[in-house]
């Protein structure tokens, strides 16, 4: 069952190097990665589910030496979450990149991103962690420019210099900590690390690092332009799973290894910049023309709502309480990357069709596609955090927290945010109601509607009905 | 007392601070792209400076892992920065 | 099988699959969506049915799903949810009816069906929730439900109202939300039970209950149509009248008063709400919207808008009950949730009748339509004089209760005056209408003659359910007390409620 962990980063990997050297089956050699990957994801989950956190030493070297990967339940859920998004992308990108040139050199670089999240989200020591970020930057940066327009082409090169920037500051950090502990592994960090002038400087450089690469406000400037210009499908992974990898990696951070020197002034820094990012994030997708652009605000903005829980779980004893609110981050930041990656996809639809994606003209193009029309509505429903989705009962949690601490704030910051999301989703969607009659064809392109449908529909009904096992995992699998 | 590990870590965390104040002030592209490296380069000095054990014993060969990789990773991207520069401007020209 | 833990879940559903099965239907295939329309409300009402008689027999019927820990889906049938759902159920069909004749060639009828259904899914799920949370749940959904029906004609001024209905609900949706957390924070898990958990909590919260009070009860007054919370209700006029008349006999505003009802009872328990205040602040807020309601109304030309403006007004009655301490005034509002609903739907389904069949929106243009259109001018003669509150239609009932409930809990001083107040208003603004449609000669030409006259006024699916729900209207004064009338089983609720 450990086999899982090395198979989750060895055959995206593989098939990276098979597109590239068999070009003309490419598509038949992703797909088939892609459900490999897949089930390997899929029987990490179930081995994490019944026998808890997992551990595989890469070569037989034991840790201190060799590379280890290693899942526990919150690795494993975000490793599954980009599993499907990654699948359901592949499929329709078969489809959306119509040409063969662009596909040859799509689809290497797609892979080896997959390639570079799966082993971002296993990596046990911390100088992986730095090459795995550097990995995912680079694939990113390439699928980023790959539509070749000047426009896309520097902000890929602004999102390159920025990513560099923090990869170097998270280097940094980890010369630190080798300097002051004398190991990499993070858990035997966990246990070692102390308070002290080493380990807060350590953690203060890669966690701006790491704030750079998420996209915190104020540091957020590169990512509209970029996740706007790049092509739909690299969007999508970019708002669902980069920048959210990146989370990941401050979540590890901060609860896990440097658990001990977090105080609540720190915590609290990061939930005022994350509100910051709610309310500044939702008021720029309120006002945007384009609907990328309202999209990549968007996750700018939800990403604010992931940084709210943690001063609220600084402030919980460990308990009850706080593994509710901590199930609740999760399955918010689930939640955010199948709707967000679903809503990519559609508006990638609606851009073909239209030839363009301008908000204001796009009355008959959403009533012409009613099924994508319902992939953003679904998608909506997930970002606003209506019920019965799974951002709704991740919402709860947190307004639960901040009444609970006694930190309204975050409460007041959530609400409002809510309510602007409803208002710049509900004014794409007035275009869907037209009095023109169109004919009712609900599908029309079926490789390219039917992903974006599922994903959304992940985020809007499956996940809220279902997530309970969630809160178990989180309980069992730490 | 400032033995020579002190000298060549404090050095390298100079060299770092040096090339993120160019990185932040400067606006043109190639600017950046060497300033980048010059951050870089200053890392790649504490992770040096790490690796000494003292005066009779070898250094320490994890952190010269650490910087060989390092350096891997900073020439390749570097490359992709200046292919994507070259696109930009050829765009910029032709357009 | 344990058919006691599914059936709750298949009165939803039986709407929900319908529904879903709708979207996906052809413009054309007219028979198929009326048939799977029917089918699922004669479900629902033959599931509806063995609710009622199980409930009067105390059998427990409740189906629960965990979504998160501490967080379950609870849906229960109990006295109060079965009254609303019978409601909703029963009106949903002749609703349906109507709106297969309204829209008859309109576009895009399988959306608007499609969503009709779900609309009625969450109201009845709404209905037999079991708990706070799960009462938010589909408090929300109702909204997701109704927007695209307010929308649906998709012009400018549709997605206007469309706009101002969605900007009012959610923000009201968030106070409702807020305010659970918050008590779910405080409380645990809020069910539903008769007498309220909440009197068991120490002193020092009660402050913090007092302001949940106030949060969730404006979270709940926007649907309800409280003053000054009432302003999506005229501008949510633009959508077509099925569509008025399920919101605001069944849906959306009965959503809003039922939840007032439940947190009074419920949640707080009667007894706990007058000993924190709480009665009076309602009282305070139904007596203003009472008497505003009926005011604004004596100055609306546009009938629906004239309407609309009762609707604020009366349903303010159930809140009013609700503020009265005591079981006749509990019975008095309750039983007026029903009265209401079944009154309202008729004066809109009139009002619909003569916008598509005469092209009459206003008052003014109403001069004789008696005569064109005698079946339907009774139903709204009939329905007018219950809300006026003339025996023997149902109004009556529901007035004569609140103002006895009123005595009995020595709130009569101001209670009584705007009870008559209103009753006076309401006179005011509906016996002209009756006397211009009755007793005047009509004009030329009407408006805009659509539906030609034939044997019959106007086409049959228009014609029917008014007449129906006017004769359900009597009937409910005439039979209130036989067994399983409203009114008898709005004195179950109060029963239970206070323990008697």
């Amino acid at each position: 069952m450990a086999d899982a962990l090395i198979w989750s980063v060895v055959t995206p990997l593989a098939g990276a190097l098979l597109t590239l050297l068999l070009p003309r089956p490419a598509t038949a050699v992703v797909m088939a990665t892609g459900l490999a990957t897949t089930v390997a994801a899929g029987s990490l989950l179930y081995g994490v589910g019944t026998q808890g956190a997992m551990l595989y030493e890469i070569g037989g070297w034991t840790a201190g030496l060799g590379i280890a990967l290693r899942a526990d339940a919150l690795s494993a859920l975000l490793l599954t979450m980009t599993a499907l998004v990654v699948l359901a992308a592949s499929v329709y990108s078969s489809v959306y990149l119509s040409k063969t040139s662009e596909r040859t050199r799509f689809w290497p670089l797609w892979l080896l991103l997959w390639t570079a999240l799966n082993a971002l989200l296993l990596s046990a020591d911390l100088f992986n962690l730095y090459v795995t970020l550097e990995l995912m930057g680079l694939s990113a940066v390439a699928l980023a420019a790959l539509a070749g327009k000047p426009a896309a082409v520097q902000a890929a090169l602004r999102y390159l210099l920025v990513g560099l920037l923090g990869s170097m500051l998270f280097l940094a950090g980890v010369t630190l900590i080798y300097a002051g502990y004398g190991t990499l592994d993070m858990a035997s960090l966990a246990r070692t690390v102390e308070a002290g002038p080493v380990a807060w400087t350590a953690l203060a450089l890669m966690t701006a690092g790491l704030l750079l690469k998420t996209a915190l406000f104020p540091l957020h400037f590169w990512l509209p332009p970029a996740h706007a210009s790049a092509p739909a499908p690299v969007s999508a992974v970019l708002s669902a799973l980069v920048v959210k990898a990146a989370f990941y990696l401050v979540l590890r951070l901060w609860l896990d290894v440097f658990a001990e020197l977090v105080t609540t002034t720190a915590a609290d820094l990061l939930g005022v910049l994350g509100a910051g990012a709610v309310l500044w994030g939702s008021w720029c997708a309120l006002r945007a023309e384009r609907l990328k652009l309202l999209a990549a605000y968007s996750t700018v903005a939800q990403l604010g709502y992931l940084f709210l829980f943690l001063p609220v779980l600084q402030a919980l004893p460990p308990g009850p309480a706080r593994d509710l609110a901590m199930g609740g981050l999760v399955i918010l930041a689930l939640t955010h990357g199948f709707a967000k990656a679903g809503l990519f996809l559609a508006i990638g639809v609606v851009q073909q069709r239209a030839g363009h994606d301008t908000i204001r003209e796009l009355d008959g193009t959403a009533q012409r596609l009613p099924a994508t029309t319902f992939a953003i509505a679904l998608a909506g429903v997930a970002l606003i955090g209506l019920p019965p989705s799974g951002a709704f009962l991740g919402k709860w949690q947190l307004l639960a927290g901040s009444v609970a601490t006694g930190q309204w704030l975050w409460l007041v910051v959530t609400a409002i945010g809510s309510l602007l999301a409803a208002a710049y989703i509900f004014r794409v969607l007035g275009h869907a109601f037209g009095h023109r009659a169109y004919p009712n064809r609900p599908v029309t392109i079926a490789r390219e509607e039917w992903p974006a449908l599922l994903l959304t529909a992940t985020a809007a009904v499956v996940l809220g009905l279902a997530g309970a096992p969630v809160w178990k995992l989180l309980e069992g699998g730490a | 007392m400032l033995t020579a590990q002190w000298l060549y870590g404090l050095t390298g965390c100079l060299i770092v601070a040096l090339g993120l104040r160019a990185a932040l002030l400067h606006t043109s592209l190639l600017q950046r792209v060497v300033a980048v490296n010059v951050m870089g380069a200053g890392v790649f000095l504490m992770l040096i400076a790490v690796a000494y054990r003292g005066p009779e014993a070898l250094p320490d060969p994890v952190p010269h892992a650490l910087v060989l990789t390092g350096i891997v990773v900073a020439v390749s991207a570097t490359a992709l920065a200046l292919a994507l520069a070259r696109r930009l401007t050829a765009e910029q020209n032709d357009g | 099988m344990n058919w006691d833990a599914w059936l709750p879940l298949l009165v939803v559903a039986s709407s929900v699959l319908p529904g879903l099965v709708i979207f996906f239907l052809r413009e054309g295939s007219h028979g198929l969506r009326t048939t799977l329309n029917l089918a699922g409300a004669s479900l629902k009402l033959v599931l509806v049915g063995i609710l009622i008689w199980g409930v009067f027999h105390e059998h427990v019927y409740e189906t629960r799903w965990t979504l998160a820990p501490g967080l379950e889906l609870v849906l229960q049938a109990d006295t109060l949810s079965v009254l609303f759902v019978s409601l909703s159920t029963l009106l949903w069909l002749v609703t349906t009816v109507y709106a297969v004749g309204y829209l008859e060639n309109s576009p895009h009828r399988s959306r608007f069906f499609g969503f009709f259904s779900l609309c009625v899914s969450a109201t009845v799920g709404l209905a037999l929730a079991g708990n706070l949370f799960t009462f938010v749940i589909f408090y929300e959904l109702l909204t997701l439900a109704t927007y695209p029906l307010v929308a649906h004609r998709g012009t400018p001024e549709a997605l206007r109202g469309a706009r101002i209905y969605l900007g009012y609900t959610l923000g009201g949706g968030m106070l409702l939300l807020i305010g659970s957390v918050w008590l779910h924070v405080i409380a645990g898990p809020t069910a539903f039970v008769e007498g309220g958990l909440l009197s068991r909590l120490p002193v020092d919260y009660h402050p913090q209950l007092q302001v949940i009070f106030l949060l969730l009860i404006t979270g709940l007054g926007v649907k309800a149509a409280l003053v000054p919370l009432h302003g999506w209700l005229p501008q949510a006029m633009v959508a077509p009248a099925p569509v008025s008349a399920l919101l605001h006999a069944v849906a959306v505003v009965k959503a809003g008063a039922f939840g007032i009802v439940r947190v009074v009872y419920d949640v707080y328990g009667v007894q706990f709400a007058d000993q924190l205040g709480l009665l009076t602040a309602l009282g305070i807020a139904a007596a203003v919207t009472i008497v505003y309601g009926s005011v604004k109304a004596l100055f609306q030309d546009n009938l629906k808008k004239r309407l609309a403006y009762s609707t604020v007004s009366q349903v303010s009655y159930i809140a009013l009950g609700t503020a009265i301490l005591g079981p006749i005034g509990t019975i008095g509002g309750l039983v007026h949730l029903v009265h209401q609903g079944v009154m309202k739907i008729t004066l809109f389904f009139s009002a619909g009748n003569y916008a598509e069949t005469l092209g009459v929106h206003r008052v003014s243009e109403m001069n004789g339509v008696g005569r064109r259109m005698p079946a339907t001018t009774l139903a709204f003669t009939v329905a007018a004089l219950g809300m006026i509150g003339i025996p023997p239609v149902a109004g009556f009932v529901s007035k004569w209760y609140l103002g006895l409930g009123a005595v009995e809990a020595g709130m009569a001083a101001w209670v009584m005056p705007v009870l008559l107040t209103s009753s006076a208003l309401n006179a005011a603004y509906f016996l002209p209408v009756l006397y211009r449609a009755w007793f005047r000669s009509p004009g030329p030409a009407w408006p805009a003659e659509h539906i030609a006259a034939t044997r019959f006024e106007t086409a049959g699916a228009l014609l029917w359910p008014p007449v129906v729900t006017a004769t359900l209207a009597l009937a409910a004064g005439l039979f209130a007390a036989a067994p399983y009338s409203p009114l008898e089983w709005a004195k179950l609720i109060a029963q239970r409620e206070y323990g008697l």
